[in-house]
């Protein structure tokens, strides 16, 4: 056979356009399903990652206080007093606890079986009753600073009301009555953490799958030696990142649904928005998280190294500057500026918003277009760094 | 001496599916540029089975990548039938099978799992695919185990799925990369009837890289690399034809052969020596048969029979023109210190010993014994568990059961103390890349409770003994295959070991080093030292003075070298080479551990 002829032979059995591109892209995706669901770390990165995160953030992480044991020390006794104590008792951030004395009070305080002291003095009543109005003595533990500020602040809270209803029923000086703050909260009325703190778990899951077990099963291939027998095959480049992008896609969107799932049936994480909003942008992510994942890979083709950068790069952020935990708000300036950066940043925001408040279009649009740009960037650059060469 | 190979070496025809123009390719590691391969011309014909010769850093991998499209040359053009690799490689990789060194099997997926995943890359109609694997499970033996892992089967069946995954689609031309290193000689001889049914049957070309020099004879044409340089190209015979007259057996009564072989390497005119059976392989550099008396006066009764010249005189000769063989021994060695020769007391002991990994055996109820001063090779494949044996005397792995005991300690008892007289140079040579050749020593001597003038002086007469003086400054990772293997011997042998670990030491490197090598372990072995070492290479368990032939866990055959061979002795194989008698063992206790 002449050259020319191999020539021929081999365009016409290999080029066929779309229909032999087809065959391989079925060969690539099947190996990869099978792969995902023999090798236990893959399954334990796509669904029992998830579960065990949401199960911790869902029961185990709350931001806010509620019945914290408060000592009570009430140097003496009185009507008065007990009317205010028995405020307490009434509220669902304590659950009081009356100590005999400061002495004892400090020392439950030392074992931490107590998260703070009221202290009512000799003189509660009389000075009560003077022009100054009475003091109270709040002493708070400081270890947990967040935790002291609130246990503070519903003190506080608790003293106010008190007074402004004890001077409504004694009826005096009615002119003198406190401007009433009432509160409303938006968005998350009953104040539970965990209402925001769910939605925007999923971005960490998802980066979790996207980014991590992707970067890690392709650096594999490359680490088992598979990838150089792959690529003197006739498949071409789009082809194995086609069957890298399908299988995690479907995975990370797997990963989604059970999420999603678990937030509204065992969380009671209420779901204003629609899910459709909520799939696509979560697509929209997943884009951007697998376009890092592959990128990561080619660059570093081990193993061990994807996996920390991955880490490093995609996971960490998502969990600390995406708005996930911490209010990207209150961060300082320069840091702020980091997490437009991050993906997961537009994510949470579209997460948290589509759940709590809504398919607010101002919010949702201009997030998801930042996902869009990301995932046109990462897959791009992929795209172009990935070479048919082992170099 | 003429040039060996030169004499064929004809131009390309339009009958060459390989053809190579000027080709060079760099690899810059650190700051140090790197050549693989240096102005190449070469070709392979089509329609036989040429051969890619040369040791690890030949050139032979980077070669092969390149004509499969995955390198990209730096200089030069490299035509595969009649595409350029380099431009057109989709289109190229379409006519071509190629079987990388680690096989590229996914080891999650069966058997038929991968073979069906290479029919889909290589677009395979569905209607040609049940003969064709049907075809290829028969030719290959794996009909049996379709379903089953491919991390699950031995390295032999690896091999031979990997290449009948090339082959799902029967490619014009074959490339395989060092496609029997490490596997056993059975599964060895099988790939090669294999090999040779596809280029007749089916007229495929084949282009087959090894560092086993004996599969030279086994190729049509061979093409010899060395250090990214082409020697030569031809038929094999080519190659040996001129070393004609210069070959001889030799053999002394009463004499051991690796004393025997050690003194003639250091004769004048002497271009090689090596251990061949019962005797002595000498190489000359004229052809004037040498006097007996004139070469070694001091041996009696030798007797000296001119033999056949095979491929491997020819490499040593022409590597030899460029670089003489290093055998420093005769200066005062700090091993020599503590040592006194061979005795009967036996400094290693095993009983019984077994090591599961989960419900594998990886070693099944062993039992030997080495004595003092000793040289016991444990030969095997892959996977026979020669590596678990060495780790658990090394008291790196305890066993599961059975009793151990080196230098007198009882290994289950005090593995710390056993270790203080051992020296350990693993498989992939344990050294630190990134620190120099004196660091290295340092080191090592310090992590054996050496300090001060004595870390010094034996530091000193590492560099020495080892001829590392040159590269003492030199990052080890920066050093040649050879040379490190040099280091991590000088690091095992710091602290004065009474027995000394070899764990695959001869791997990759070329047939000086080798020689050099087993030089220096003959004179440890001389001054009181035990060696124990495991190899794949059948022909240096001719050097051990005992050996334990191994095999999926289990030991075959225990003795010396001759007692080995002698077992495999028939009327067809009236003197069995120790593959021939390696091959025997196992065919013979196939059938046991199959049902056990």
């Amino acid at each position: 056979m002449t050259p020319e002829n191999v020539k021929k032979t081999a365009r016409t059995s290999g080029g066929l356009p779309g229909g032999g591109g087809k065959m391989r892209l079925r060969g690539l995706l099947r190996k990869e399903f099978l792969q995902i669901l023999r090798d236990p770390s893959s399954i334990a990165i796509a669904f029992l990652m998830p579960v065990l995160l949401l199960l911790l953030f869902g029961y185990g992480v709350s931001l806010n206080a509620k019945h914290v044991p408060l000592g009570i020390v009430v140097d003496n006794p009185n009507a008065d007093t007990s009317s205010f104590i028995g405020s307490f008792r009434q509220s669902s951030y304590f659950s009081p606890v009356v100590m005999p004395g400061m002495r004892q009070a400090v020392t439950a305080m030392e074992s931490g079986d107590i998260e703070g002291i009221l202290h009512l003095r000799e003189d509660f009543s009389r000075q009560l009753r003077g022009p100054e109005g009475a003091p109270i003595q709040v002493i708070v533990d400081g270890t947990d600073a967040n935790n002291a500020r609130q246990i503070s602040g519903y003190v506080q809270d608790a003293w106010s009301k008190w007074l402004g209803l004890r001077s409504i029923a004694r009826g005096s000086a009615m002119n003198n009555i406190p401007v009433q703050t009432e509160q409303r909260i938006w968005f998350n009325s009953e104040l539970r953490s965990r209402d925001f703190l769910v939605p925007g778990l999923i971005a960490v899951i998802m980066t979790l799958i996207g980014a991590l077990l992707t970067a890690m099963v392709m650096a594999r291939e490359w680490e088992r030696g598979t990838m150089e027998a792959l690529l003197a095959t006739p498949v071409e480049k789009r082809e194995i990142l086609l069957g890298k992008i399908i299988p995690y896609f479907t995975l990370g969107l797997g990963g989604m649904t059970l999420s999603v799932t678990m937030s509204f049936f065992l969380f009671r994480v209420p779901l204003i928005g629609s899910l459709f909003v909520l799939f696509v942008a979560a697509s929209l992510f997943l884009f951007a998280s697998l376009g890092m994942g592959l990128l990561i890979s080619i660059i570093s083709k081990n193993q061990f190294v994807a996996g920390q950068v991955a880490i490093i790069v995609t996971f960490l952020p998502a969990f600390i500057l995406s708005g996930f935990i911490f209010d990207i708000r209150s961060m300082p300036l320069p840091i702020r500026f980091v997490t437009h950066l991050i993906a997961a940043s537009y994510f949470v925001a579209i997460l948290q918003t589509v759940f709590l408040a809504g398919d607010i279009w101002q919010v949702i649009l201009p997030n998801a277009l930042a996902l869009v740009i990301m995932s046109a960037i990462f897959l791009g650059i992929s795209t172009r760094k990935f070479r048919k060469r082992l170099e | 001496m003429p040039g060996p190979g030169q004499s064929m070496h004809t131009v390309a025809t339009e009958d060459s599916v390989i053809i190579l123009e000027g080709v060079s390719k760099y690899f810059v590691t650190g700051k140090r540029k790197i050549a693989a391969l240096q102005n190449v011309d070469m070709f392979v014909r089509r329609g036989i089975i040429t051969g890619l010769i040369g040791p690890d850093g030949a050139g032979k991998t980077t070669l092969m990548r390149m004509s499969t499209g995955l390198l990209a040359p730096d200089a030069g053009k490299i035509t595969i039938l009649g595409i350029d690799a380099t431009s057109d490689s989709l289109l190229m990789e379409a006519s071509i099978g190629y079987m990388p060194q680690r096989f590229g099997l996914y080891e999650d997926l069966t058997v038929m799992e991968n073979m069906k995943l290479y029919a889909d890359l290589h677009e395979v109609p569905e209607e040609l695919r049940p003969p064709r694997f049907e075809e290829l499970l028969h030719m290959t033996g794996l009909g049996p185990f379709i379903s089953r892992l491919a991390g699950r089967l031995s390295g032999g069946m690896k091999q031979k799925l990997g290449l009948a995954c090339t082959l799902v689609r029967p490619p014009q031309l074959l490339l395989l990369d060092e496609p029997t290193v490490g596997v056993d000689p059975v599964s060895r001889r099988e790939l090669w009837s294999i090999v040779y049914r596809l280029v007749r049957e089916e007229g495929m070309s084949v282009l087959l890289s090894t560092a086993y020099l004996d599969e030279a004879e086994r190729c049509n044409d061979v093409i010899l690399f060395h250090e990214g340089r082409l020697l030569g190209q031809g038929p094999p015979e080519s190659f040996s034809e001129p070393m004609q007259g210069h070959t001889y057996s030799v053999s002394v009564p009463g004499m051991k052969n690796r004393v025997l072989q050690g003194d003639l390497l250091r004769c004048p005119d002497v271009t090689d020596a090596v251990v061949q059976g019962d005797r002595v392989r000498l190489v000359m550099e004229g052809t004037v048969p040498p006097e007996p008396a004139a070469l070694l006066p001091s041996a009696k009764n030798m007797s000296l029979t001119p033999v056949r010249p095979r491929f491997e005189d020819a490499f040593i000769s022409i590597l030899r023109r460029s670089r003489p063989v290093s055998l420093k021994t005769a200066d005062e060695g700090i091993v020599t210190a503590a040592h006194t020769g061979t005795s009967d007391d036996h400094i290693i002991e095993v009983k019984n010993v077994q090591r599961k990994f989960g419900d594998f055996y990886a070693v099944k109820r062993i039992t030997f014994s080495v004595k003092k001063g000793e040289v016991f090779g444990l030969l095997g494949a892959n996977g026979a568990g020669k590596s678990t044996t060495f780790r658990m005397l090394c008291g790196l792995l305890p066993p599961s059961a059975g009793n151990l005991s080196v230098a007198g300690v009882d290994l289950r008892k005090a593995p710390a103390a056993a270790r203080a007289h051992i020296g350990y140079m693993s498989q992939k040579f344990s050294l630190y890349g990134n620190l120099s050749v004196r660091e290295n020593l340092r080191f090592f001597g310090s992590t054996y409770g050496l300090s001060g003038r004595t870390l010094r002086e034996n530091i000193q007469w590492a560099l020495e003994r080892f001829d590392l003086g040159d590269h003492e400054e030199i990052t080890s990772a920066e050093l040649p295959l050879g040379h490190k293997q040099r280091l991590a011997m000088a690091c095992a042998l710091m602290h004065n070991p009474d027995i000394l670990f070899l764990d695959e030491p001869t791997s990759g490197v070329d047939p000086i080093a080798r020689r050099e090598f087993w030089h220096r372990i003959n004179t440890l072995a001389e001054r009181g030292v035990t060696v124990m070492v495991t190899t794949h290479f059948m022909e240096e368990a001719e050097y051990c003075d005992s050996l334990a032939v191994m095999s999926a866990g289990e030991i075959l055959a225990l003795g010396t070298p001759a007692e080995i061979k002698a077992k495999a002795v028939s009327a067809d194989l009236p003197e069995p080479t120790m593959e021939d008698a390696f091959i025997s063992l196992i065919s013979d206790n196939a059938p046991a551990q199959k049902t056990s």
